[in-house]
């Protein structure tokens, strides 16, 4: 059994008067990747955030590596440095792309940033663009350069917000390729959020079906994909779920 | 002349270094920040930039005569008091450009900022290099007010040859006497100026102008 490196408790978000999102419990072990698959409006984003600690819950405790944040608090920036987040977009500066991976390595005061990024570079086979403005990148080598600058700062907890959405099968393959090779060589503790349910079976360790912004079911990966518990999730692993 | 040239560049200038250090803080807390009372204060800011500076001239005038609540600080007829007339008329344009700057840039940028570890000081500091060339026409929008305005400088200042006299309060002066050579050189001057400061900071703008 994994060590425990984020647990949620009794966590809910609310939006005003609607909540959109309520995890009873959820643990998530150190080294592990785990897939949330669930239709749009399901919370995915909203949970990402959350352990992202973009946002305060309205309620609830998230412990992160020992450190506890109750309810609206949140953490200390030391803290929060140990989470970063891939979203769907991928948010570059108007600057180089070596510029964009030394970024969070530039906020934390790292010394050898430069070899850093290059090897983060090399890893995202994008070394040969270091010095090209990021503006002229196309999606898949953007989204590769968001996911170097993400590996670039070694966090303990890397948040994939469908990584791969709106890109073509080349670079999904790719992109897929990054993530179980952080996962196994560095051992980052990946949530990867995606609404593909064959990408989840494929690099998931544990996958988590949201609904309506509550857990409907989790499990190993093959677990829950061969058997599933409840018929919402089955029905959504057959694609017969309409969102 | 050069008398004049100089003290336009010293009284517009520093009023200008002051309205940005006021007016770019402030345009960043109105484009961040969320809070009771915002709209109320956007619009007093979208007020002030249309001010005309005989207006602002004329308040200035009345705070800082002798009987007036900053009559103390003796500032009427001075060039400190033409820098505070100046400041007023540019600090509502540089910071309500730069709240525009600001709030043009994709509000997700900031979050993937903050996710990747910025602070409160890094984010602010990165969106505002990302907003850089709307900061910088805010910046020349408010240069543009000041240089060129004459009402306020005309009314707190005085024109006073040697003491407050600047180049658009000289190009008055020397026209109603009649002295149009003296009048045309100055204007020439003055757009001079114009054109050498947007050239600095067109550089500053850099290739991010052209993206």
């Amino acid at each position: 059994m994994r060590e425990i490196i984020c647990e949620l408790d009794g966590v809910v978000k609310c939006y005003g008067a609607r909540e959109v999102c309520r995890v009873e419990r959820l643990d998530i072990r150190r080294g592990e990747i785990m897939g949330i698959m669930g239709p749009s409006g399901a919370g995915k984003s909203t949970l990402l955030r959350l352990l992202n600690f973009l946002e305060p819950a309205t309620s609830g405790r998230i412990n992160f590596d020992g450190y506890a944040i109750e309810g609206t608090g949140s953490p200390p920036l030391a803290v929060r440095r140990k989470v970063t987040m891939v979203f769907q977009e991928p948010m570059l500066l108007s600057a180089s792309v070596a510029a964009n991976v030394a970024y969070g390595l530039r906020l934390r005061g790292e010394k050898e940033i430069q070899s850093r990024v290059q090897s983060a570079l090399e890893m995202v086979g994008l070394i040969h663009l270091a010095k090209a403005p990021a503006s002229t990148l196309s999606g898949g080598e953007a989204q590769r350069v968001a996911l170097a600058r993400a590996f670039v700062i070694e966090p303990d907890l890397l948040l994939l917000d469908e990584p791969t959405a709106n890109l073509d099968p080349y670079n999904v393959a790719l992109i897929e390729g990054l993530i179980l090779r952080v996962n196994r060589e560095r051992g980052t503790t990946i949530v990867l959020v995606t609404h593909n349910v064959f990408q989840a079976r494929r690099l998931a360790h544990r996958v988590l079906f949201l609904l309506e912004g509550r857990v409907i079911e989790m499990g190993d990966t093959e677990q829950l994909f061969t058997s599933p518990t409840d018929p919402r999730t089955a029905a959504f692993i057959r694609g017969e779920m309409v969102y | 002349m050069w008398g004049i040239v100089l003290l336009t560049l010293r009284v517009s200038g520093t009023a200008l270094l002051l309205s940005t250090l006021i007016g770019i803080p402030v345009g960043c807390w109105l484009g961040f920040r969320r809070f009771w009372g915002r709209r109320l204060t956007i619009a007093a800011i979208y007020t002030g930039m249309g001010f005309p500076p005989v207006v602002v001239g004329l308040f200035v005038y009345l705070l800082l005569s002798r009987s007036g609540p900053l009559g103390s600080l003796q500032w009427l007829y001075t060039p400190n008091g033409m820098i505070f007339a100046q400041v007023i008329i540019s600090f509502p344009i540089v910071a309500g450009f730069t709240m525009a700057a600001v709030m043009g840039v994709n509000p997700n940028l900031r979050q993937q900022l903050v996710s990747l570890g910025a602070s409160g000081w890094q984010t602010t500091l990165t969106v505002l290099g990302e907003a850089r060339v709307g900061v910088i026409v805010a910046i020349v929008a408010g240069f543009g007010a000041i240089i060129s305005e004459v009402g306020a400088v005309m009314m707190v200042g005085g024109n006073i040859e040697g003491v407050s006299r600047v180049l658009t309060t000289a190009i008055v002066q020397f026209t109603r006497m009649g002295m149009f050579d003296m009048a045309i050189a100055l204007g020439i001057v003055l757009l001079l100026i114009c054109f050498l400061v947007n050239l600095v900071m067109l550089r500053l703008q850099g290739r991010y102008l052209d993206q």
